[in-house]
């Protein structure tokens, strides 16, 4: 302001610059008051700088930044959705995957059971089988055996009829009696069979 | 100059308001409109960094933001939240101009905290203006889409009908009264706030007491700074409840 001061001195009196400034009216405001807000005559420069700068700014945001920003705000939340989407998508591929393995898990075993038993079955029947078949063999072989024994049996008894005739026979012959081979077998039949 | 040299008497010399005075950047003439002073540095710089940090700070476009992108998002999201909140959602209409405020202000107030600097938002010619452009717009706005029924804003129906006169009147003052407290809210921040840090400076040229004013002036600047951006945030939110009233007037 001083400066503003020194030329409307100038513009005045070429004399009065030095000692007499402090007596000027507006010098004295500017010292005493001493605020530059309240200096009217910058009013004008201020204000028509301010609507300059703010026209820049809005035209810089209007125009480039905030519709960019805009842009990358929208873009994030589109990729933040989608990303969230495909893990959505993902997990339930994975629910389905354990699903299908824990199925195809059921089934084996259901399958493999269902193979025990079956071969405990036909081992079961095998076995029967065998068994019948050994019954049978050990029952032919032990009619055959009796068959065996009791034709044994019955020439041994035979034999022993025929023994104890021819010894009858010869006793009787030895107490000197003519031996009746009617008498001698009916009696020996009896006696064997008694 | 002369002043100074009036002044560097004896003792101390303070200069707190210098640093508000508006001078021609090229010669020491007059301060026309069109003049280009440290008005208009400031106010480049101010406009220089905006687009720096909105422009160049997006520019990667980058799904996952770095540092300069992540700012520009976040100072995007802060005032879009803001007008959506206090406004609701026929408000986001004027974000960009809400958006140019707020930005306008933020990066002066933090510009002008810079050793040497010139803060454009201490000057209430600067902050009148600021002030009176939501004023009007807001009041016309009003008016555009509610016809007459915008002055229901003044009648308060939810009072007994007898005071509601009394409360017109009340309410019509504190309208128009609106644009004073507005624009000499910030302006007398920054301006307070600088000034105290100048007279802090000024005691440091004592060598007794000057640590301890060179705390003072750390401590003022930590102050600063809060109210720098809290002085932003103040007249962005009380320009969103001025439109809220313009776009919604009936209590």
């Amino acid at each position: 302001m001083a400066n503003e001061t020194h030329g409307t001195d100038a513009a005045g009196d070429a004399v009065v610059l030095h000692g007499q400034v402090v007596e000027h009216p507006t010098e004295l405001q500017h010292v005493e008051a001493g605020m530059p807000q309240l200096d009217f005559t910058t009013y004008a420069n201020q204000i028509f700088w301010l609507i300059v700068a703010l026209a820049a700014i809005y035209w810089i945001l209007s125009k480039i930044a905030l519709p960019r920003i805009a842009m990358i705000l929208a873009e994030r939340r589109g990729t933040i959705s989608n990303d969230i989407a495909a893990a959505e998508e993902l997990k339930s591929q994975a629910q389905e995957a354990e699903a299908a393995y824990q199925k195809a898990l059921a089934d084996a075993k259901a399958e493999s059971a269902r193979i025990v038993a079956e071969a405990k079955a036909e081992i079961k029947a095998e076995l029967d089988a065998a068994i019948a078949r050994a019954d049978e063999e050990i029952a032919a072989k032990t009619a055959e055996s009796e068959k065996a024994i009791a034709a044994i049996r019955a020439s041994a008894s035979e034999s022993v009829e025929a023994v104890a005739k021819d010894t009858a026979a010869a006793l009787v012959a030895a107490f000197g009696q003519a031996p009746d081979q009617a008498a001698i077998d009916a009696a020996v039949d009896t006696r064997v069979k008694g | 100059m002369a002043d100074e040299a009036q002044s560097e008497g004896p003792g101390l010399v303070f200069h707190p308001m210098d640093q508000f005075q508006v001078v021609p950047l090229f010669g020491d003439g007059e301060v026309h409109w069109y003049t280009i002073t440290n008005v208009t540095m400031w106010m480049a710089i101010t406009v220089a960094c905006i687009a720096a940090l909105m422009v160049l700070g997006a520019k990667g476009r980058a799904v996952i933001p770095g540092r300069a992108q992540s700012l520009a998002e976040l100072s995007y999201g802060f005032v879009y939240k803001m007008i959506e909140d206090v406004t609701g959602k026929d408000g986001l209409k004027y974000f960009p101009y809400v958006m140019v405020l707020f930005l306008f202000i933020l990066f002066s107030n933090f510009l002008g905290l810079l050793p040497a600097a010139f803060t454009t938002t201490s000057h209430i010619a600067v902050t009148g203006m600021l002030a009176l452009a939501v004023f009007i717009g807001v009041s016309v706005l009003g008016f555009v889409k509610n016809g007459p029924s915008f002055l229901g804003l003044f009648w308060v129906t939810s009072a007994p009908l007898a005071i509601r006169p009394v409360l017109a009147v009340i309410e019509v003052i504190s309208y128009f009264v609106r644009p004073v407290s507005h624009s000499i809210r910030l302006a007398g921040n920054m301006t307070a706030g600088h000034a105290v840090i100048k007279v802090f400076a000024g005691f440091a040229q004592l060598v007794a007491i000057s640590p301890l004013a060179v705390l003072g002036v750390t401590m003022m600047y930590g102050l600063e700074v809060l109210v720098a951006f809290i002085q932003a945030y103040v007249f962005t939110i009380l320009t969103c409840v001025y439109l809220k009233d313009a776009l919604h007037p009936h209590h």
